[in-house]
C-alpha cells in the first residue's frame, strides 16, 4: 500500500512537470523592480499614471528629438516622424514611412520611446515626459487634437490609421489558427 | 603499338621533357621556401588567422548612417563549408553591442507563471543542452534585390549575405518555462534585451515549446557579444530579428506587445497594398557563391558552389539552370543536409569562354522552391523592404568577369531604403 502511494506519488511529480529546481523564485515585486522598461501592450496594460500635453512634448521635442529628427518631424539624418495621416499605398516609399501614416499602433509608441529613445541617451526621459511626447507626435501627425490629454486610459483607445492595412502573414495563421491581431 | 616504337616515343618524349624543363623559369622563388629555415611562431593562447587572410571580413555600408543601428553582411564568396566563423556572422543591432559581465547577467521570466524566477548563467549551464545548427538571417537579407536595375557591382555578400550558420549550444526554452510553471491564458512571450535599445518581440509560446533554444555557445566556444553574449534566443527557421540577444527579461502574457520591430519596421508591403505582420518563416534561398558577382573566372573546369536554406525545414534539391530557368539540372547537396541549416551545394562545370548566365533555385520539404524575380513582385510590394528571395542570376561575360545577371522590371526606379544594411538607392 505504501509503495503503491510512493509509485503514485513520483508519477504525480512527473506529471507535474519534472523540473529541475534551478533557478530562484522571486516575488512579483522583485520582478517588478528588475522590469526597468516594462512591455507596453496595445490594451495599455504597462502604462504608467501621468498624463502628456502637447505643448509640454513640444518644447521636450526640440531639445531632446529634433536634432536627429528634424524639426517638425520631417526627419533626417534618421526617421521621419511626421506624415499625413493616411497610410502608406504600395507607391509610398520606405523613407517616408512615419507614424501617422504606418504606425498601427498607438501604444507602440510609448512603448519604444521610453524603451529606447533618446538614441544614445534610452531611459533617461520620465515617464511623463514620455507622454508628453506621445501627445505631440500624435498631434503632429494629425491623429488627435491639441487639448486630447494622452494617458493609461485613452492611449489605447487612439485608432491609427495604418491599422486598416494590417493582416496576419497567411502561413502564420495557417500554423497559429489561434492568432489574431490586436 | 609495339613495344619498339612505344619506347622510341617515350624517349623522344624524355628528352624534349628535359629540354623543355631547362628552359622553364621556375614556378616559385626562394620566398617559397622561407619558412623553412626559421623557427616558427611560438604557441599561442587564443588562435588568429593568418594574417593574409585580414582582407576576409564582413561588408559594412558606407551609407550607414550610424554604426550602432544597422547590419553588416558575412562575406559569403569566401568562405566554404557551411558553417560561418564568429568573427564573421553577420550583425544585426539597434542600440550597439553591449559588454555583459557573466557574473552580473540575470535572466528574469515573470508574468503569466506560477513561479516567477531568476537564472544566473551559471543555472542555465546546468539545465540539459542542446547542441544544433541553424541558420540565421534577417528579415531584410536579400534588400538589394529590391533595387531597379539591379546593381552591377553586386556580389554574393550583398546579395544575400544577412544570414549565417553556426552550432549553438544552450537550454530549451521549454524546460525554463516548465520550470517557471506557465500559466494557462498566457500564448505570448515577450524576450527582452539587455541593450541599449532594450529590444523586445513577441513569441507565440506554442513556438518556444517547440524548438527554440537560449543560447550560450556558439561553434563551441561562448557566443561573440556581437551575437548575444552571454545569452540569446535561437527560433530556428524564423527571422533573425525575433531572436533576441543579450537576453535579460521573458514577460509571459496573453498578448502581443506589437512593439516598434514588428510594426513600424519588420511588416512587409504586399503588392496588393496590404501590410502583412508576423513574417516570421524565412523562405527558401539560395546563392550561388562561385562564381558569383566581381569575381573572375577562366575557361576551363570549375566547381560551381553555393549555399541553400529554408525557415521551412530541410533543402530537399538545389537546381542550377544555364538558360535562364528554361531547363533546370540538379545540383549535389554535402551531407548532413539538417532542417533549418545551410546546406553547401555544388556541381562540376565546364566553362567554355562563352556569355552564360547562372541561376539556382532551393527546394524544401515543404515543396517550397524560389520565385523568379517578376514572380516575387506580384505577390510583395516594390517598396517592401524585406523578406526578398527572388532567385539570384550570375553573368559570365567572355572575358571571365563576373557581374549581376538579374534582369530589370521596367523604366521605374526603384532601391533598398537603407534599411538594416544601410543598403540606401543611389541611383
Amino acid at each position: 500500500m505504501v509503495k503503491r502511494i510512493l509509485v503514485l506519488l513520483a508519477l504525480l511529480g512527473l506529471a507535474v512537470g519534472a523540473r529541475y529546481n534551478l533557478g530562484t523564485p522571486i516575488s512579483e515585486e522583485l520582478a517588478a523592480q528588475y522590469d526597468i522598461r516594462p512591455a507596453v501592450l496595445p490594451d495599455g496594460r504597462g502604462l504608467p499614471p501621468g498624463e502628456g500635453k502637447v505643448e509640454e512634448g513640444e518644447r521636450i521635442y526640440a531639445e531632446k528629438c529634433a536634432s536627429c529628427h528634424g524639426a517638425r518631424g520631417e526627419g533626417y539624418p534618421f526617421n521621419r516622424l511626421v506624415a499625413e495621416p493616411f497610410p502608406i499605398t504600395p507607391d509610398t516609399e520606405p523613407a517616408e514611412f512615419a507614424i501617422g501614416n504606418y504606425w498601427q499602433y498607438a501604444t507602440t509608441l510609448y512603448d519604444y520611446i521610453r524603451r529606447a529613445m533618446p538614441f544614445g541617451a534610452a531611459g533617461t526621459l520620465t515617464n511623463e515626459e514620455v507622454y508628453h511626447l506621445v501627445a505631440f507626435l500624435l498631434y503632429m501627425n494629425g491623429i488627435i487634437d491639441a487639448h486630447e490629454p494622452i494617458n493609461q486610459k485613452t492611449l489605447p483607445q487612439v485608432r491609427m490609421p495604418a491599422r486598416e492595412l494590417l493582416e496576419l502573414d497567411p502561413e502564420t495563421k495557417r500554423r497559429f489558427p489561434w492568432l489574431t491581431l490586436p | 603499338m609495339d613495344r619498339r616504337k612505344f619506347f622510341r616515343l617515350l624517349g623522344a618524349g624524355g628528352i624534349f621533357g628535359l629540354l623543355k624543363a631547362r628552359a622553364q623559369t621556375p614556378p616559385w622563388d626562394e620566398e617559397t621556401f622561407a619558412s623553412m629555415k626559421t623557427l616558427g611562431a611560438p604557441l599561442s593562447e587564443y588562435g588568429q588567422r593568418s594574417p593574409f587572410e585580414e582582407g576576409v571580413v564582413r561588408y559594412i555600408s558606407p551609407n550607414l548612417r550610424t554604426r550602432h543601428s544597422g547590419a553588416d553582411f558575412a562575406p559569403l564568396e569566401k568562405l566554404e563549408g557551411v558553417i560561418t566563423p564568429n568573427g564573421l556572422h553577420f550583425e544585426r543591432h539597434h542600440g550597439g553591442v553591449p559588454q555583459v559581465d557573466p557574473a552580473k547577467y540575470r535572466l528574469v521570466i515573470h508574468g503569466m507563471v506560477e513561479r516567477p524566477l531568476v537564472f544566473t548563467l551559471e543555472d542555465l549551464k546546468r539545465f540539459p543542452s542542446v547542441t544544433r545548427t541553424y541558420f540565421i538571417e534577417c528579415a531584410g537579407n536579400g534588400q538589394n534585390g529590391y533595387r531597379n536595375p539591379p546593381d552591377p557591382q553586386l556580389t554574393a555578400t550583398r546579395s544575400r549575405g544577412l544570414a549565417s550558420n553556426a552550432s549553438w549550444t544552450g537550454v530549451p526554452l521549454a524546460l525554463l518555462l516548465k520550470e517557471a510553471g506557465v500559466k494557462p491564458e498566457a500564448k505570448w512571450l515577450i524576450p527582452e534585451g539587455m541593450d541599449a535599445a532594450a529590444y523586445t518581440r513577441s513569441l507565440p509560446l506554442e513556438k518556444a515549446m517547440e524548438d527554440v533554444l537560449v543560447a550560450y555557445a556558439q561553434n563551441g566556444e561562448a557566443l561573440r557579444p556581437e551575437q548575444g553574449y552571454p545569452v540569446r534566443l535561437v527560433v530556428p527557421g524564423w527571422e533573425g530579428s525575433i531572436q533576441v540577444k543579450w537576453l535579460r527579461r521573458i514577460l509571459v502574457t496573453d498578448l502581443p506587445a506589437m512593439a516598434k520591430d514588428e510594426t513600424s519596421e519588420y511588416t512587409d508591403v504586399m503588392a496588393d497594398g496590404k501590410v502583412w505582420a508576423f513574417t516570421w518563416i524565412m523562405d527558401p534561398e539560395s546563392i550561388i557563391t562561385y562564381p558569383s558577382g566581381l569575381q573572375q573566372i577562366k575557361p576551363g573546369f570549375h566547381e560551381i558552389r553555393g549555399l541553400a536554406w529554408s525557415g521551412y525545414g530541410r533543402i530537399t534539391k538545389v537546381e542550377i539552370s544555364f538558360d535562364e530557368g528554361k531547363t533546370w539540372r540538379q545540383a549535389t547537396l554535402e551531407p548532413p543536409v539538417e532542417r533549418y541549416a545551410f546546406v553547401r551545394f555544388k556541381m562540376p562545370w565546364h566553362w567554355d569562354g562563352k556569355e552564360v548566365v547562372l541561376w539556382s533555385r532551393a527546394w524544401d520539404e515543404k515543396g517550397n522552391t524560389q520565385p523568379t524575380r517578376e514572380e516575387f513582385f506580384k505577390k510583395w510590394g516594390r517598396n517592401n523592404r524585406y523578406h526578398y528571395n527572388a532567385i539570384q542570376a550570375w553573368r559570365i561575360l567572355p572575358d571571365g568577369r563576373v557581374v549581376n545577371g538579374d534582369r530589370p522590371l521596367g523604366q521605374q526606379a526603384f532601391g533598398p531604403a537603407g534599411g538594416c544594411g544601410g543598403e540606401v538607392f543611389d541611383g
